[in-house]
This record gives C-alpha cells, sequence and structure tokens, in this order.
C-alpha cells in the first residue's frame, strides 16, 4: 500500500567482483597456503601409515611408567628451581637495561630533540626481534653450557621487548609534574626520577610482570640447547633415550607452565576485582 | 627564608625505607644468582674473551657468495612455508573445536543453564585445547622429529597443534565477549546453529577473527625459525649448522634475513589488519 515510501532495496555488492579487494586477499592467501603445501615435501604417508601409527604408539607406550624416584625428582626440582631463577633474574636484568635503554629512545618532552631516539629503537627492534632460542645459542659460546647463558639470552631479548614498552609509556605520561620541574630549571635526571619515573612506575612493574610470566615458558625450553633449567634435562635424557626420565620431565614441565596461568589468571583477577 | 633552608632536608628523607628496599632485593636475588651461576666476569676471561672476539669478527663482512644467497632464499621460503602451513592446519583444527566449545551457539542455554551433558563437553573440549596451548611448540618438535624423522613436517606439526589449541581458545573468547543478541534471537527462533553461526555470530566477529589469525601467523613465523635449532627444518636449522661450524659470516647473513623477515611480516600483518578494519 505504501510502497513509495520505502527506499528502494539495495543488493550488497556481488561476491565476485574485480574491484572487490577481500576476494584477493582471499585469492592471494589461498595461493600462499597452496604453495606452502605444495613445496614442503611433506611426508604424510610416512605419518598416516599403519607403520608409523605402530611407532608412534611404541614411542609413546615408552614414556611410561615414568621415572619417580626420590633421586630424580629431587632432580627435577633442582632443574625447575633453575628455570625459575634464569627467568627471574633475566627479567630483572632486562628491566633495568630496558630502562636504561628507553630514556634515549623516548622524547621526554616536546623540544627535546631526542638525537638518539631512531638509533635506540634501532637497536631495541634488533635485540627484539632475535627470539631467546637464537640468542642462547649465540651466547653459548661466550657464556659457555649452563643457565649463565640462558639468563643472558632471556635479558637480551626481553631487554628489546621492555626498552620499547618502557619509552612508549614514558612518552605517554601525563607532562605536567615533568614541565613544572622544568621550569624550576631542574635537570633531566632529576625531572625522570622525581616527576616521570613515579607516574609510569606501576605501569612499567606490570609490563615487567606480564614478560616475566612469559619468560618463564620460555625458560622451560631454553635448554634444549643446552642452557641450563629443565629444557637441558629433557634434552639429555631424550637423546640418551631415557623415555621414563623424559616423560617425567616433560611433566614438570607442563605443571610449571600450568601452575604460571593459573596463578596469573587468579592474580589479574583479584587485580581487576 | 634562611629558616626555611634550613627545615629544607639535605638528604633524601626516604633513605631509610630505599636502603632496606635495596637490602631486600639483594637477599631475595643472591640465591638466584647462585643457582643460575651467574659469573658475569666468566666473560671477561681471557680465553673465552678471545673465543667471542674471533667469532664476532667472523661476523663481518656476511657471508654473500651467490650460492650461499640462493640457499638462504630457498630456507627463508621454507621457514614462511613452515608457519603458513602449520597455521593453516592449526584452523582446520582449531575451527570445528571452537564451533563445539563456543556458548554462544548453545541452544539449552537459551532457556537460562546449559544443560549438564553439553556442559560437560563443551568443558571437555575447552580443557583439549588448553592442554594444546600449553605444551610449548618446541617440546612438540623435539617429540615428533622423533616419529616422523627431521623435516619441516614435524615443524608443520607442532605449529599446528600448538596454534590449533592456542587459536582454538581465543575464537571461543572472541565470540563470546562479542555481541551475542543477534544470534540468541536467531536461535530463539528455530535457526539451526550453522546458521546462526554464519548469518550472525560471524559477520559480528570475523575482523576480529582474521585480525588475530594474521598476529598468529606472523609469530608462528618467528617460531618456525626457533623450530628449525631442534631439526624442523627452514631457517633455524641452517643457522644451528652455521654456529656449530663457528661460520660467523654465514650466521651474520641469516640473522640479518631473520630481522628483515620479522619485520616484513610484522608490516605485512599490519597493513592486513589495517586493510581489514
Amino acid at each position: 500500500m505504501n510502497e513509495a515510501a520505502n527506499q528502494p532495496y539495495r543488493l550488497p555488492p556481488r561476491l565476485f567482483n574485480a574491484r572487490c579487494t577481500a576476494c584477493w586477499m582471499m585469492l592471494a592467501i589461498a595461493l600462499l597456503v597452496a604453495a606452502s603445501f605444495w613445496t614442503l615435501d611433506l611426508q604424510w604417508r610416512a605419518f598416516f601409515s599403519t607403520e608409523a601409527a605402530r611407532s608412534m604408539g611404541r614411542f609413546i607406550g615408552e614414556f611410561f611408567p615414568p621415572d619417580l624416584s626420590p633421586a630424580f625428582l629431587a632432580k627435577v626440582a633442582l632443574a625447575t628451581a633453575e628455570t625459575l631463577a634464569m627467568s627471574a633474574l633475566g627479567t630483572v636484568l632486562a628491566a633495568m637495561l630496558g630502562l636504561a635503554l628507553a630514556l634515549p629512545a623516548a622524547r621526554m618532552h616536546e623540544g627535546d630533540r631526542a638525537w638518539a631516539r631512531a638509533p635506540t629503537r634501532l637497536l631495541l627492534n634488533a635485540l627484539r626481534s632475535i627470539p631467546e632460542l637464537v640468542w642462547a645459542a649465540l651466547l653459548l659460546i661466550s657464556a659457555g653450557l649452563g643457565p649463565f647463558a640462558g639468563t643472558l639470552a632471556l635479558a637480551c631479548h626481553t631487554t628489546g621487548v621492555l626498552g620499547r614498552l618502557f619509552a612508549e609509556a614514558i612518552e605517554n605520561a601525563p607532562p605536567g609534574p615533568a614541565f613544572a620541574l622544568r621550569a624550576q630549571g631542574i635537570g633531566p635526571g632529576r625531572v625522570f626520577a622525581y616527576a616521570t619515573l613515579p607516574q609510569v612506575l606501576p605501569q612499567l612493574a606490570s609490563y615487567t610482570l606480564y614478560r616475566w610470566e612469559n619468560n618463564i615458558r620460555a625458560a622451560a625450553v631454553l635448554g634444549v640447547v643446552g642452557a641450563g633449567g629443565l629444557g637441558q634435562l629433557l634434552a639429555f635424557h631424550m637423546g640418551l633415550f631415557h623415555m621414563g626420565k623424559t616423560c617425567t620431565v616433560l611433566g614438570a614441565m607442563l605443571l610449571l607452565v600450568a601452575l604460571v596461568d593459573v596463578l596469573s589468571y587468579a592474580a589479574r583477577r583479584a587485580m581487576t576485582r | 627564608m634562611t629558616a626555611a633552608a634550613a627545615r629544607a632536608p639535605a638528604r633524601d628523607p626516604a633513605w631509610l625505607g630505599r636502603l632496606f628496599w635495596i637490602g631486600a632485593a639483594l637477599v631475595v636475588f643472591w640465591p638466584m644468582l647462585v643457582a643460575t651461576e651467574f659469573r658475569p666476569w666468566l666473560l671477561f676471561a681471557p680465553d673465552s674473551l678471545k673465543q667471542t672476539r674471533a667469532f664476532a669478527s667472523s661476523f663481518f663482512p656476511p657471508a654473500v657468495g651467490a650460492e650461499f644467497l640462493a640457499l638462504v632464499a630457498r630456507e627463508t621460503w621454507r621457514t614462511v612455508a613452515i608457519a603458513t602451513a602449520g597455521i593453516a592446519l592449526a584452523l582446520m583444527l582449531a575451527i570445528p573445536l571452537t564451533l563445539l566449545s563456543t556458548r554462544v551457539l548453545s541452544i539449552s542455554a537459551l532457556a537460562g543453564r546449559m544443560a549438564r551433558i553439553p556442559f560437560a563437553l563443551r568443558q571437555t573440549i575447552r580443557a583439549l585445547l588448553i592442554v594444546l596451548r600449553s605444551v610449548p611448540e618446541l617440546v612438540w618438535a623435539l617429540v615428533l622429529v622423533r616419529v616422523v624423522g627431521l623435516g619441516p613436517t614435524a615443524g608443520v606439526l607442532a605449529i599446528a597443534l600448538t596454534y590449533g589449541g592456542m587459536l582454538g581458545k581465543v575464537y571461543g573468547e572472541i565470540l563470546e565477549s562479542g555481541e551475542t543478541h543477534t544470534a540468541e534471537a536467531l536461535l530463539r527462533n528455530g535457526a539451526g546453529r550453522l546458521q546462526a553461526f554464519f548469518y550472525a555470530v560471524l559477520p559480528a566477529n570475523a575482523a576480529e577473527l582474521v585480525s588475530y589469525t594474521v598476529y598468529r601467523w606472523e609469530c608462528a613465523i618467528r617460531s618456525s625459525v626457533v623450530l628449525g635449532f631442534v631439526g624442523a627444518g627452514g631457517l633455524g636449522q641452517q643457522m644451528d649448522n652455521s654456529m656449530k661450524m663457528f661460520n660467523g659470516s654465514e650466521v651474520a647473513t641469516m640473522l640479518l634475513v631473520f630481522i628483515a623477515l620479522v619485520a616484513l611480516a610484522d608490516r605485512a600483518s599490519a597493513w592486513f589488519r589495517r586493510a581489514l578494519g
């Protein structure tokens, strides 16, 4: 009855439209995926054959029973403590180094020429984009096998991550208090310590805690290249085909990761409530 | 004025507290320093310094032989391919599990509380996703290398398992935190679960889901390099070989290529996400 009042119904755009960027993107992604599978010479046949299933079953069967003798459990506990110490120390070192590098990487106030900003950010990006495990493999040469190399590797990667986050936090801090002190003629060091730092400290602490959580997970596996902790024990026993011991170490690793997850979830809930 | 100047404390009024916290920190960190064999002076011991200097000085100039560069290009593509194939398989794992585990598509929950059996099923799948996710991909790779042998298959499967758990868990969270009224309206009016998913849940959350997937793809590229160190192929394996032979110039080239690759993936994923948003 009242048809003229209705807006003419507009169809959605055609599904295949040469100008439709989404279509081209999907096509590009499909091509990338197809090319990946095609060039990788994956051995699915070896993986999905009955023979592979049997060897897999045998392999998993060897994991049981796990080695739960007190002597070995004590060794695993020691390695777990080592993993935790590596992650904590690496994070603390990284927080200190990151803060030291965040200062030149941040523009402290308007009109600050910040000549070191670009080169410091480049350094932080380079530190950040090399994963912990690659750092560990590199540092083994100068620090030797053991947890020290792992700690340094965690510190190197985390310095890059935290330095960048810290620099951003410092740049985004409210400028009022710093301006007030600067107007009184106070030097940049004390302006930072008494005006900017107290404002950003909670944020810096929360970034550091978040990275610590990540670093516990990273430290657990870092040892497979020989950098201490649970990972080293895992690689050692797996290399010698001590499957029962490997199973215990794997269990300890999963327990550690799960515990960290649960604790961080609980802490987050307690703090946001 | 002189009185005010005299009253202003000459030293930091909080010095006692600061001293206490520094002391407490030292007490806490001392056992850790011992446990991690933290001996930085060893880095500067003469023979370790000599070795470091020899290795570091061999970094420059980076290796640029045509044959080596071709090898690096091939391995770089393999790294990207392992990440892409792994994410593709992870999606095949994550999408069905998300559909099964999300609360949004529950019909019994429309009446208030979800029935007991669907609730148990959803919790079981969630637990499975958490287990998949919490085993680090490096551990999956270590185990799988034993089963399928050295090569990219182990890397692809390791990424697929870990990232499948990760994607499934986060997809579920995204779907549940988004707008659920449309899905509820469709379900109440007798639409099937898949219909509700395709016409209500997916359109509302597609951009966020895709953007998270692309972000994870970027992470997978980084971790596929790491997987190479346990023998799963790609740039990492080549890097490991060169490091074992103390060939600094090759390591330097590959590190530079890797940094460029990560930066490129970062740009690509940022561009893609902006194009969606």
